[in-house]
């Protein structure tokens, strides 16, 4: 990066809060949260759309942060594991994953986490079938994913209940 | 990290203003989904100087029914949008066979029909680092004259597939293609110099680095469904190691209009990911006038086979894609004679999505 | 009351599933890994690679990267004159390469620069000139090519490392046998593919010190090997490990990135981070050897092992790394799951110009494992057993020593096989489903942990250190890494359990060289019986401090004292009793500030021949899985169905946890047997010397989807076992181990095709159906120049662990305790 490297600003919602931020234009979403913002949360394992590590909420829906320019992200609403609990209290995702042990090493779980929010937000009533899909696009090596199955049809039972 | 390199990004407004940006900067690229355009950069496969984003042309998000029948697709709209939409539930079931089972829901959330449509073409020497591509000294589509840039013009350089061949030998590896060559699909072009159309077969050419026969600054409009294409049936087999993420080794668009009978009246089968190109199997029209016997089946499946031509350069090996090539094209017909697909086996039963 | 209290049934948090206490912070993001640290003035690092695989450096020419805005520094080998390496038999690597190149990835230089993205520039403006030298591909190259060496050490020309073991008379047991049983099987390499990139950031800190913050296993060796290669004193070097984001094995080396960007931080006096893409991820590698194997098996009428031959030609890379253990464990433990009256192993391990393999899950023992379990479904249908019975008719016997002198300590396996046979109604199907379908069962074992420590120092294995402090708290201090496994609940769980607290009020202090007790690292499956070991002698020491005081007070006898749910009360009158907060009050006032240390050193291997140091270990850990599977026989496509798995994990301290490890480990095993492949791609040898990874991307290389990923049913066998911590064995590794073979059974089972090679894919399952010989898998094993054997009688020869025609070895204390040992 030099000087006359070109650079960018956009302004976004994250996590509920304004933004406004400046940055080199070649950088994805995943660089300017982790590196401008200081949301390392998201965390990343190929910068190349195959492990689903660094998964996000943008306008509703999951995707690679590390995908998505930060260029396209003017006028965005972006939702990262940081702004999952509702203040204090942890999101019934949350306290499913930590009681049924989905969560091993915690390196794919912000990206498990964000993508089976916006699942049960769009289908609160989700199969396993259903949640093995929409998790299909998330790598975990540690877990076998089973535990995570098990979490995320839990908290839907919970939140449905709620 | 893997990063991009330093470019510049705008937002067009409208298509006309694309072009315009692209006619008059040779190195700008067209930024849709950034799902095939991001990765290539930040291996430096590409090295724009700009990237030219359709995000806020809202006219290539939509879908509509055309007067004289037909539907046409935006470019912009996203796979998700395509693999529910029920339009395409029954005679187009090969296109939502096709977009649903691209990569991952995250990419298909994102990923555009049009940057679908115009994937680079790809090959194990070539989706690499570029730490990686020099070890091998490059290979010809994107050679070490360029820093390691993919060309689209021939350049004296080996390629490592087939190192006695000419061309360039990468994949064409889209999903939504040969789905929509079997419909019978048409493609809208746009440039500073007005539109055209042309069936969208003819928008590729098997040569791994010229593989779009479209300039470079012109944009995918739209994709014309043809308008009988509801009396069609179709079906879409998609071939990989894994249920998720993982390009096509090897896809099967196979569409037929029944008459009475069971007589075929119109066939097109087209194949993927095993060329160059996307290709309708030439022996289509063969099949006219036939009903779907088993004989008729296993005759046309090795004739098919024949055309598809699978090189050591992609996930799992050549001549097993070749043999299952033959199985495809036989049990998608059979799917489409009311062959119970869960009774082919478990390898059907993950093939195909709706 | 004190010493171990396994029999003890644990009554506090032992034993029920519960979330782990570091839970919280992995479900809000807040778990800091090492790309998550940064620090004000911090600089990046990016490494120079190499892009031959076998050459002279000639020069290298930094000064365009040097003019570059932003660069602050390049080094290069000439500023890391010293060699080290995790195992003091093979300190073979430079931080960045000194006289010449090893293969495609091998780091020349390294570029220090203010933004990641200007070192990445200026890596690629550096100009390393190479000499080519002939490329070495695979060990039966590197047998045919002694020269060019690609190590001036090790056992001749390009073998690194040859052994050759005879326990009791082979071929007579051979001569003997009722059946013969030779097959020849190869197991592709692979590797760990831990979700996070490898990443450091050093700094020197306000004292002017060294403190690095690092993704290891092994912080230990790390600390060591900085102290080494730097030459620096250990005193005045901090290494802390951050939490792995993964690890299986992948992490356990002392890396050259991590000594560069630690000597960068001291020269710049500025805080330096690399994190490494995912390419150079598979170049630090250090996964699974590549290994052909020969086995031959002597067997009665009934199928019972008379004696067991094994051959084994390891795949070792380019550098030692774990590599001499690794051809140790490639048969060591092939005789604690079944009896083996009699044994033969010859190991070889050749250099190639590829990255090194190491230790991953499992270390050195799946192949042999595969090639075995295996073999023993041949011997069932040849010999028309069920292949559960030919097992359970010879599992090996508890408390006993085998022919190699492992000394086996409670054995679940019986009790494992029995219920994956249930479960699966093995007994009923297999052999009996239509074509397509099939049923494959495979058993396995492994460690505790390593018997002998890799410096071979007299000191604990692991350490722990507790402060009681008045609030009620108690900090745990341990060396011990959290890759994920949960070692931190592992700690907090017994000093809990002891205390009679929950496990929330304990905070843990783990993986900091500057601030906790040494523990040796996270590998070998050691940390939950080694550091729970020495957890159980802190706790109790702490606890009968307590006991004293408030045994005092209430005129109670301490040994009659409950620690349970808070308090501290009369096992007779529970009313009689005091808070925790009380107690440790009143144990202070009495002893002073509280603190205690416990330790554990395994107790010496009964195994005392040359080589015997690897393998021995306090119990070991028994699985037992069916996999039912569907085959195509038009595709040769293969769909597990259902796993039923079986672990003997002695006691479950958190059974959610244990059922997570048994689980991963499932999924990692099913990737190895179905998919993953580290393998190389050669160009055509007249265009190009070039051999590269083949495949080095999350996309290329397969792991499992969650759509991939089978149902698992999973039983946990609980038979404690003294050596362990409330009678806990390992999980981390063992239930990985049947899943090859139980998959490569279950396709025999379903087409009646043996693919005698790992990973079983569709391409080989139709070249075994399209095969005369109904076979896939490799030919001859190569002939290899072996060197005398070293002749062990077992022990109901007579043999007393020693080698009948060994020199007597001299041994003496290194500087820093290591003993070294030599012949
Ligand atoms: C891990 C991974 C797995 C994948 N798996 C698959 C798969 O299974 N099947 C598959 O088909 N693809 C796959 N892809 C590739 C890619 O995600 C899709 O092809 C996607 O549809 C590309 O669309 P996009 O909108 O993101 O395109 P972009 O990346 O934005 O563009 C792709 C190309 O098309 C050009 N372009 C885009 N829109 C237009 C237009 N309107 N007119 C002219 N040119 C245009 C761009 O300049 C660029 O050259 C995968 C990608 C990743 C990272
Ligand atoms: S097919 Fe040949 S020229 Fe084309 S990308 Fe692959 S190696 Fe290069
Ligand atoms: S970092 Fe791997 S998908 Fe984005
Ligand atoms: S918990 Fe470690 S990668 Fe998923």
């Amino acid at each position: 990066m030099t000087d006359d490297t070109p650079r960018t600003s956009v302004r976004m919602t994250v996590n509920g809060e304004d933004v406004e931020t400046t940055f080199g234009t070649h950088k994805t979403l995943l660089e300017v949260l982790r590196e401008e913002l200081g949301l390392t949360g998201t965390k990343h394992g190929c910068e190349l759309g195959e492990c689903g590590a660094c998964a996000v909420e943008v306008d509703g829906k999951p995707i690679l942060s590390c995908l998505l320019m930060a260029a396209e992200c003017d006028g965005a609403k972006v939702e990262t594991v940081e702004g999952l609990m509702d203040d204090a209290r942890l999101h019934p995702l949350q306290e499913a994953f930590a009681d049924l042990g989905a969560a091993q090493c915690g390196y794919c779980t912000p990206g498990f986490l964000m993508t089976a929010k916006s699942l049960l937000d769009a289908n609160p009533k989700a199969t396993r079938a259903e949640v093995k899909e929409a998790l299909s696009g998330c790598l975990c090596r540690c877990t076998g994913y089973q535990q995570i199955f098990d979490a995320v049809l839990s908290a839907a039972d919970k939140m449905g209940r709620a | 990290m893997m990063r991009a390199p330093p470019l510049r990004h705008v937002f067009a407004t409208s298509v006309s203003e694309a072009a315009h940006l692209l006619a008059t900067d040779p190195r700008a690229m067209i930024l849709a989904g950034g799902t095939d355009v991001v990765p290539n950069l930040k291996r430096r496969q590409f090295a724009p100087s700009m990237l030219v984003s359709l995000k806020r042309i809202e006219a290539l998000r939509t879908i509509r029914s055309l007067s004289g029948g037909g539907l046409s697709i935006g470019a912009g709209v996203s796979l998700s949008d395509l693999a529910v939409d029920a339009r395409f539930a029954k005679a187009a079931r090969a296109l939502r066979s096709a977009t649903a089972q691209v990569a991952t829901p995250h990419i298909r959330n994102v990923a555009t029909l049009g940057g679908n449509l115009c994937l680079d073409t790809r090959c194990t020497y070539y989706d690499q680092n570029l730490e990686w591509r020099q070890a091998i000294g490059y290979c010809m589509k994107a050679p070490k004259s360029t820093g390691g840039v993919a060309l689209r013009d021939k350049e004296d350089c080996i390629c490592w597939v087939a190192p006695q061949s000419p061309k360039c030998k990468a994949v064409s590896s889209t999903d939504s293609a040969p789905a929509l060559i079997a419909l019978g699909a048409n493609v809208v072009l746009e440039s500073k110099d007005g539109e055209r159309t042309l069936p969208l077969r003819e928008l590729y050419a098997d040569d791994g680095m010229a593989f779009l026969t479209k300039r470079g600054d012109e944009i995918l409009r739209e994709v014309v469904l043809p308008a009988d294409f509801e009396r069609w049936t179709s079906t879409y087999w998609k071939l990989r190691r894994r249920d998720s993420f993982d390009f096509p080794v090897l896809g099967v668009g196979a569409a037929l209009k029944l008459g009475s009978g069971g007589t075929i009246t119109d066939a097109r089968i087209a194949l993927g990911g095993v060329l160059s190109a996307p290709i309708l199997v030439p022996e289509s029209a063969t099949l006219v006038g036939k009903t779907l016997t088993d004989d008729v089946i296993t005759a046309f499946a090795e004739l098919a086979a024949k055309h598809a031509k699978p090189l050591d350069n992609t996930d799992l090996e050549f001549p097993w894609r070749k043999r299952v090539t033959k199985v495809f094209v036989a049990n998608a017909l059979k799917e489409l004679r009311g062959d119970d697909r869960a009774a082919m086996g478990r390898l059907a039963e993950r093939a195909v999505v709706g | 009351m004190s010493s171990t209290n396994w029999n003890r049934d644990p009554k506090n948090s032992v034993g029920k599933p519960r979330r782990r206490v570091d839970a919280r912070a992995r479900v809000t993001g807040q778990v800091r890994f090492a790309d998550d640290l940064s620090l004000p003035r911090m600089l990046h690092c990016r490494l120079v690679r190499s892009h031959v695989p076998h050459a002279k450096i000639l020069g290298i020419d930094a000064s365009k990267a040097l003019a570059r805005k932003g660069v602050k520094l390049v080094l290069t080998g000439e500023h890391f004159p010293i060699a080290y390496g995790v195992l003091p038999v093979s300190h073979d690597e430079h931080p960045l390469c000194n006289d010449k190149v090893r293969f495609v990835g091998d780091p020349v230089a390294a570029v220090i620069a203010t933004t990641e993205e200007e070192a990445i520039d200026a890596a690629n403006d550096v100009v390393v000139h190479y000499e080519s030298l002939t490329t070495i591909a695979t060990p039966q190259e590197a047998l045919a090519t002694p020269e060019p060496r690609i190590h001036t050490y090790g056992d001749a020309g390009n073998v690194h490392k040859k052994v050759h073991f005879e326990f009791g008379d082979v071929d007579a047991s051979f001569a003997g046998a009722a059946h013969v049983f030779d097959d020849t099987f190869f197991y592709e390499g692979n590797t760990h593919l831990p979700i996070e990139e490898h990443a450091s950031l050093a700094i020197q800190d306000p004292e002017g010190k060294l403190c690095i913050w690092s993704s290891t296993q092994t912080p230990h060796y790390l600390h060591k090997a900085l102290a080494k290669a730097l030459a620096m004193d250990p005193a005045h070097i901090r290494v802390i490990a951050t939490p792995n984001g993964g690890g299986f094995g992948g992490k356990s080396d002392p890396f050259n990135h991590e000594i560069v960007v630690a000597k960068a931080a001291l020269m710049l006096g500025r805080p330096v981070k690399i994190c490494l893409t995912r390419l150079e991820v598979f170049y630090c590698h250090r996964g699974r050897h590549p290994i052909e194997m020969r086995m031959r098996t002597a067997t009665d009428k009934d199928g019972n092992v008379l004696a067991l031959d094994l051959q084994t030609l390891l795949d070792g890379g380019s550098y030692g790394s774990y590599g001499v253990a690794s051809t140790f464990y490639s048969g060591a433990l092939q005789t604690v799951t079944y009896t083996i009256p009699r044994y033969r192993f010859r190991g070889c391990r050749a250099f190639t110009n590829k990255p090194p393999c190491g230790p991953k899950r499992g270390h050195g023992t799946p192949q042999p494992r595969f090639a075995q379990e295996v073999q023993l479904d041949r011997i069932a249908v040849k010999l028309g057993k069920n292949p559960a019975d030919l097992r359970l008719q010879q599992l090996a016997q508890p408390g006993s020593l085998t022919a190699n002198f492992m000394r086996i300590g409670t054995i679940g396996l019986g009790a494992c096989i029995d219920k994956v046979v249930e479960g699966s109604r093995f007994r009923e199907r297999w052999g009996k489903l239509p074509f397509g379908r099939g049923l494959g069962l495979a058993c396995s074992s492994y460690l505790c942990g390593a018997g002998l420590a890799i410096n071979w120092a007299e000191l604990p294995h692991s350490g722990v250190q507790l402060r009681l402090d008045r609030s009620g708290e108690v900090t745990a201090f341990c060396g011990a890494t959290e890759i994920g496994q949960g070692s931190d609940d592992v700690l907090a769980n017994i000093v809990a359990e002891i205390l009679g607290i929950p496990p929330f009020d304990v905070r843990v202090v783990t993986g900091d060289t500057g601030l906790t007790p040494v523990d040796l690292g996270s590998y070998s499956s050691r940390v939950t019986l080694m550091m729970g070991n020495a957890a159980i002698q802190a706790s109790e020491r702490a606890r009968d401090l307590i006991a004293k005081s408030v045994g005092e007070k209430l005129g109670v006898p301490p040994s009659r004292l409950v620690f349970a749910n808070k308090r501290v009360f009369d096992a007779q009158d529970p009313n009689v009793g005091m808070t925790w907060l009380e107690a440790l009050h009143r144990a202070e006032s009495d002893h002073g500030t509280l603190g205690t240390v416990g330790s554990y050193r395994p107790a010496a291997p009964a195994a005392k021949y040359k080589g015997g140091g690897v393998g021995p270990s306090p119990t070991y850990s028994y699985s037992a899985a069916v996999i039912e599977t569907q085959v195509d026989p038009d595709t040769g496509w293969i769909h597990v169905e259902h796993v039923w798995v079986a672990h003997d994990i002695g006691r479950s301290l958190n059974p959610t946890l244990v059922e997570g490890q048994v689980i991963g480990s499932v999924y990692m095993g099913l990737g190895e047997a179905l998919m993953e492949e580290q393998v190389f791609g050669r160009l055509p040898p007249r265009l190009s010397n070039a051999l590269v990874h083949k495949i080095p991307s999350i996309l290329e290389y397969k792991s499992l989807t969650t759509k991939d990923m089978p149902d698992v049913t999973t039983y946990l066998i609980e038979d404690p076992d003294s050596a362990g911590p409330f009678g806990a064995k390992e999980v981390g590794q063992g239930p990985l181990l049947p899943m090859m073979p139980a998959l490569a059974n279950s396709v025999f089972d379903a087409v009646g095709v043996r693919v005698d090679e790992i990973p079983v894919t569709p391409e080989k399952v139709i070249r075994a159906l399209e095969a005369k010989t109904k076979r896939y898998g490799p030919g001859e094993f190569p002939t290899v120049d072996w060197p005398e054997p070293l002749k062990v009688a077992p022990p109901w020869e007579g043999g007393d662990g020693t080698a009948q025609n060994e020199k007597p070895r001299k041994s003496k204390i290194a500087k820093d305790g290591t003993r070294i040992v030599t012949p």
